[in-house]
């Protein structure tokens, strides 16, 4: 909503000096000031010249040169880079030592070898208006050398572009703003009542309106207005339009915009020989009906949804609070208006505007609700705004009434209203407070309890709360006094909360970046990933690309290496913490939501995965998890990978990407790749890290090599081994594997080194003898031969 | 015999001092005073000498003895040294020649500020409550006390997927139903920051992303009141900011609170005395807040006239573009490693 100054100081008397200081005090009413703009500011020094010749510049194509004549009958060489000049035109120019309202300043200067002493305007640079596209052509008749706010008549204003909240339907007019502000400055408020003469006659024998349907419309009231003349509005009315962002068309359509926009009721008005008998009818639309509205466009109504006004005939003649039909618009012959001022049911409006893509100035008041009371005013207005080209209005209205909303008085308690705000604010007070914005309190016969009737012009306000919001609006948000926290309350992370930053910290600590890709695929990025199909849909996506949740983090983070190697960054490690949505399992209606760790290391195999994963598991003590290639997951490398396996239950998989994948998404390098399902992963008591005593008697090492088929893990083997030597093996660990002469194919050799230790002795070689023994027949038993 | 052993004695300064390594050292000890030592050989000559003889020269083949002994252990000692420096000068190694770095990884900026905002907020007595992305109309919409069709639904571009009825299930626009998760499954006093993504159809540009996060919190407690909202946000802004960053609150509306405000800080960037980021205006507009509206209190099954409470929230990813002066929240997405090295913590 954009208010003038000027507009404003109608209802009170604002002061002038300081617009930034009154700015301030709108954003703190929550009316947040989003700009200002000081018109015909900044234009000292533009005046009126005429083209005398227009010249080609010698060495550029773009520029003209153009001379002018101040008047003083001198030529004055301008260079400029418009094209819509022609001899004779009168433009406005700013002189040498000009500050435009941009901040540039105008100097004399060479462009290309020819001097220019000074700049011809657009509209733009005039602040007057958006249109640059050439030089403001101005009346021919003007003096020369005239300043250019005087040609124009160009009154000094201030414009606030302000920020309107949704339960504020109040300030969606000029006046509604002002009566805000004027209640907060403590300045007097007033409506000017409109001084129209009346004709005599009977706008109830001319006019009738029948509500079908109530529950769409809540008052439709109708005026006749005679003695029409269609011309250009006066210029303030115009200006003033503009200057709001509306374009100025005829006196009566400009009145009309004019009152919505002081008073904030939207109205209509319709050529009265256009409708049969005065009559109109209100009702719900009919699926297939269609209208061809104010803007030439031919709508679909849809029944239920968008509420019209029909003539007798039940033709529809406008939508509800939306837009008028073009078939009763006022045009050159109007002699007669019939003027609508209405209340149309908001949430009705606010459906058929939005389903209907129509949003306008009337549907945007409509839909936060109007004042019902203020028909009479805003007619009487409209009729004031029309009256010096003749128009007239006739005695008598019709006023039919729908279903208008009752808001009974509020009660307001004063202890609640500080509790709510941790103020002290006295019942007298808040008195005081509400009084001026229209609100009347009333002793509610307890003591500090009020009694408040809300104005019509505030249907947002029905509860205690909303009334105590508006006590702290003019009470003002910054008096209330912060206090500081002292909660007894302790705060913590949850372990799952723990676990992701202990992850993290491991995974950067590994050199692996965290990368954070979308969770949205486009159709066939699973497939192409090697993943099953199935996902949840987005229904309205704006772009293909945006229209799958994703069930794997996997498509993501294989873009994102995709795109590091089309980059000429190889080998990018990177990870990612991050939801999936997996189809809702039976019975439930939201997706199957899971938090998945993800790493993918290009230029890796396998090995680098399952060493990360060997840390990982290892620092959060997830040693119920094993991996098992026994069935290779789709999509990832099948010699090479395995899915994570807890008691039974899948809560991962890790390996390399299958080439096919790599060579889909076209990524040369292998891809080594660990997705784990946190929440199962995690879910079991995990980390405890007892703590085992560390012996002081000396430990032996026992190194043993066996040749083991290839189908055989070798995490298989070190199960066995351990198992076998007991509780005397204190460290075990794979240090050597060969393949080749002289282990037979498809074997290799796998070297392990026990470390052994008692808690209570030195170990004998009868002690690692014996423990030898066992341990080389219990991996006899696992298909391992110890080499000699 | 004395004079020999003088001549010995003499002599020996010069052949000690002669060695130039600990090896050749070891040569002269052995000569002098070894078991074949011209000393050793002379002792075993003693046996010749009469008791008076032998007396006089026992005593000055120890004084000679002593001598060299103690100018052997110098000499060593310098040789010992001059041999370690020469060692230590060989092995002598530029560390800035370095070849094959270890790997360092990063943390995503959003994590980094997710976790720093969340620190702070522990530190202030909160707990940390998540949520699913993919919620139904009631959490997100219905029970915030935004019903179907309220006008105040445009200020959600919502994303919906095609799950249950046309338009029930979406992908959450903001992290309040975490809120009405945790005040619908838990009981009062509550004190919890919610962080986590949003979803808004939105195309993305150089400050919006159809995908992004919030921190939202929430007390609900007896007596709670708009005082202590501004309190916490004022205590919370010093804390994370800095103590020269102060808040401030005015008017606004949402559907879920009432009074609702917006929440802005000091410009963090020229400390509010206007700047280009701020708009000259000295302040930034963080995020929203407001007493909990008694309607969301209801719909949870909490009594409005016993429990009060306020909620706060505001976005995560520009905190991380300003901390760091980036000016393209699409950088953080793209998962180009040449962004994400450039901020490892």
């Amino acid at each position: 909503m954009k208010v003038l100054l000027s507009w404003l100081q109608e209802f009170a008397p604002f002061p002038s000096e300081d617009p930034v200081a009154l700015g301030d005090v709108m954003s703190d009413l929550g009316m947040a000031v989003e700009s200002i703009e000081r018109i015909g500011e900044g234009l000292d020094g533009i005046v009126t010249v005429k083209v005398l010749e227009l010249r080609k510049h010698p060495d550029a194509d773009k520029i003209q040169l153009v001379d002018v004549d101040l008047g003083d009958g001198e030529a004055l060489q301008i260079c400029c880079g418009a094209t819509n000049l022609t001899v004779g035109d009168v433009v406005p120019l700013a002189t040498l030592g000009t500050t435009m309202p941009d901040g540039m300043e105008i100097a004399r200067r060479k462009m290309r070898g020819e001097w220019s002493n000074g700049m011809l305007c657009s509209g733009r640079e005039l602040a007057l208006g958006e249109d640059h596209s050439g030089i403001y052509i101005l009346d021919p008749a003007l003096a020369l050398g005239t300043p250019i706010v005087e040609a124009l008549g160009i009154t000094p204003d201030v414009l606030f572009d302000l920020e309107i909240n949704p339960n504020r339907p109040d300030a969606m007019s000029v006046a509604g703003v002002a009566r805000d502000l004027a209640a907060r400055l403590g300045l007097p408020f007033a409506i000017p009542t409109p001084a129209i003469d009346e004709v005599a006659g009977d706008a109830a024998a001319i006019a009738s309106v029948d509500i079908i349907d109530p529950d769409l419309c809540g008052l439709f009231h109708l005026r006749v207005i005679e003695g029409i003349k269609i011309e250009p509005s006066p210029r303030w009315i115009a200006d003033r339009l503009t200057a709001l962002g509306m374009r100025p068309i005829n006196n009566v359509v400009d009145a009309s915009n004019y009152v919505m926009l002081e008073l904030g009721q939207p109205n209509h008005t319709y050529d009265l020989a256009k409708v049969p008998g005065g009559s109109l009818r209100v009702r719900w639309a009919r699926d297939g009906e269609t209208i061809t509205t104010l803007d030439g466009i031919k709508r679909s109504l849809t029944g239920g949804r968008d509420g019209v006004i029909t003539d007798a005939t039940d033709v529809p003649v406008g939508i509800a609070g939306v837009m008028g039909g073009a078939s009763t618009e006022i045009s050159e012959t109007t002699t007669s208006v019939l003027l609508e001022c209405a209340w149309w049911q908001p949430m009705a409006i606010a459906r058929s505007s939005k389903f209907m893509g129509l949003r306008s100035e009337a549907s945007a008041r409509f839909e936060r609700g109007v004042d019902p009371e203020i028909v009479d005013l805003a007619a009487r207005r409209l009729v004031e705004l029309l009256a010096p080209s003749g128009a007239r209005l006739v005695q008598g209205s019709v006023t039919v009434h729908g279903d208008l909303p009752v808001t009974p008085a509020v009660r307001v308690r004063a202890k609640r209203v500080n509790q709510l705000l941790g103020t002290e604010i006295s019942t007298e007070q808040i008195v005081s407070l509400l009084t001026p914005i229209g609100f009347v309190c009333e002793e509610a016969g307890e003591a500090d309890v009020l009694s408040v009737t809300v104005p019509t012009f505030r249907p947002d306000t029905t509860t205690e709360t909303d009334v105590i919001e508006e006590i702290a609006r003019h009470f003002g948000y910054s008096r209330i006094v912060g206090r500081a926290p002292t909660s007894a309350h302790t705060g913590s992370l949850t372990p799952i909360q723990r676990d992701r930053r202990i992850i993290r910290q491991i995974l950067v600590g590994l050199g692996i970046h965290e990368a954070m890709p979308l969770p949205f695929l486009a159709p066939g990025d699973l497939a192409r990933c090697g993943l099953p199909p199935e996902a949840v849909t987005v229904t309205n996506p704006l772009a293909a690309e945006e229209s799958i949740l994703r069930t794997s983090l996997r498509p993501g983070l294989l873009r994102a290496i995709a795109y590091n190697e089309s980059h000429r960054i190889d080998s990018a490690a990177l990870f990612e913490i991050g939801k999936s949505f997996g189809v809702p399992t039976a019975g439930t209606t939201l997706p199957d939501e899971r938090e998945h760790l993800a790493v993918a290391i290009a230029g890796s195999d396998a090995y680098a995965v399952a060493k990360v994963w060997a840390v990982l598991s290892e620092t959060l003590g997830l040693d119920g998890i094993a991996i098992d290639q026994s069935t290779p997951p789709a999509g990832l490398h099948p010699g090479r990978s395995g899915v994570l396996v807890s008691g039974g239950v899948l809560v991962g998989e890790i390996g390399e990407i299958d080439p096919g994948v790599l060579d889909a998404l076209g990524i040369r390098e292998r891809v080594a790749w660990l997705q784990l399902d946190l929440g199962a992963a995690l879910a079991e008591p995990h980390g405890e890290h007892r703590y085992h005593p560390i012996s002081r008697y000396p430990s032996s090492d026992l190194d043993l090599a066996f040749e083991v088929s290839d189908s055989v893990p070798a995490s298989t083997i070190a199960a066995v081994i351990r198992e076998a030597a007991g509780p005397l093996l204190v460290d075990l660990s794979l240090f050597d594997v060969f393949r080749g002469h002289p282990v037979p194919e498809s074997h290799r050799s796998l070297a392990y080194r026990l470390r052994l230790q008692a808690q209570d002795r030195t170990l004998t070689e009868e002690d690692l003898s014996g423990i030898q023994r066992t341990v080389v027949d219990g991996a006899a038993s696992a298909g391992a031969v110890l080499r000699g | 015999m004395i004079d020999d052993i003088k001549r010995i004695g003499a002599d020996a300064p010069a052949r000690i001092a002669a060695a130039t390594t600990v090896d050749e050292l070891r040569t002269v000890e052995a000569d002098l005073l070894g078991k074949k030592g011209e000393l050793t050989a002379l002792k075993k000559g003693m046996g010749g000498l009469d008791p008076e003889g032998r007396k006089v020269a026992g005593a000055a083949l120890n004084e000679a003895r002593e001598s060299i002994e103690t100018a052997l252990a110098s000499r060593r000692t310098e040789l010992e040294a001059a041999e370690r420096a020469a060692t230590v000068a060989s092995e002598r190694l530029d560390l800035t020649e370095l070849v094959d770095l270890p790997e360092r990884g990063s943390l995503h900026l959003v994590t980094q500020t997710w976790d720093r905002l969340v620190d702070v907020f522990i530190g202030m007595g909160f707990t940390v409550a998540e949520g699913p992305e993919v919620e139904t109309d009631w959490y997100n919409f219905e029970a915030l006390n935004i019903p179907a069709a309220h006008p105040a639904r445009g200020m959600w571009d919502t994303l919906y997927v095609d799950l249950g009825d046309p338009e029930t299930v979406l992908l959450r626009t903001h992290t309040s139903p975490v809120q009405i998760r945790v005040m619908t499954d838990g009981e009062p006093p509550i004190y919890a920051v919610m962080p986590g993504r949003v979803y808004r159809r939105d195309t993305a540009d150089a400050s919006h992303m159809p995908v992004f996060h919030q921190i939202e919190g929430l007390v609900v407690d007896r007596n709670i009141s708009f005082a202590d909202l501004a309190g916490t946000l004022e205590a919370f802004t010093s804390a994370y900011f800095g103590g020269s960053i102060h808040s401030r609150l005015r008017p606004s509306y949402f559907p879920f609170t009432e009074p609702s405000a917006e929440y802005d800080i000091n410009c963090v960037f020229c400390e509010g005395n206007g700047c280009r980021t701020c708009g000259q205006t000295g302040w930034l507009e963080l995020g929203g807040c407001g007493m909990v509206h008694p309607t969301v209190l209801t719909n949870v099954g909490l009594d409005p006239e016993e429990w009060s409470g306020f909620a706060f929230g505001f976005g995560l990813d520009r905190l991380s573009l300003m901390r760091h002066g980036v000016d393209d929240i699409r950088e953080m997405y793209t998962g180009d490693v040449r962004f994400l090295e450039q901020f490892p913590s």
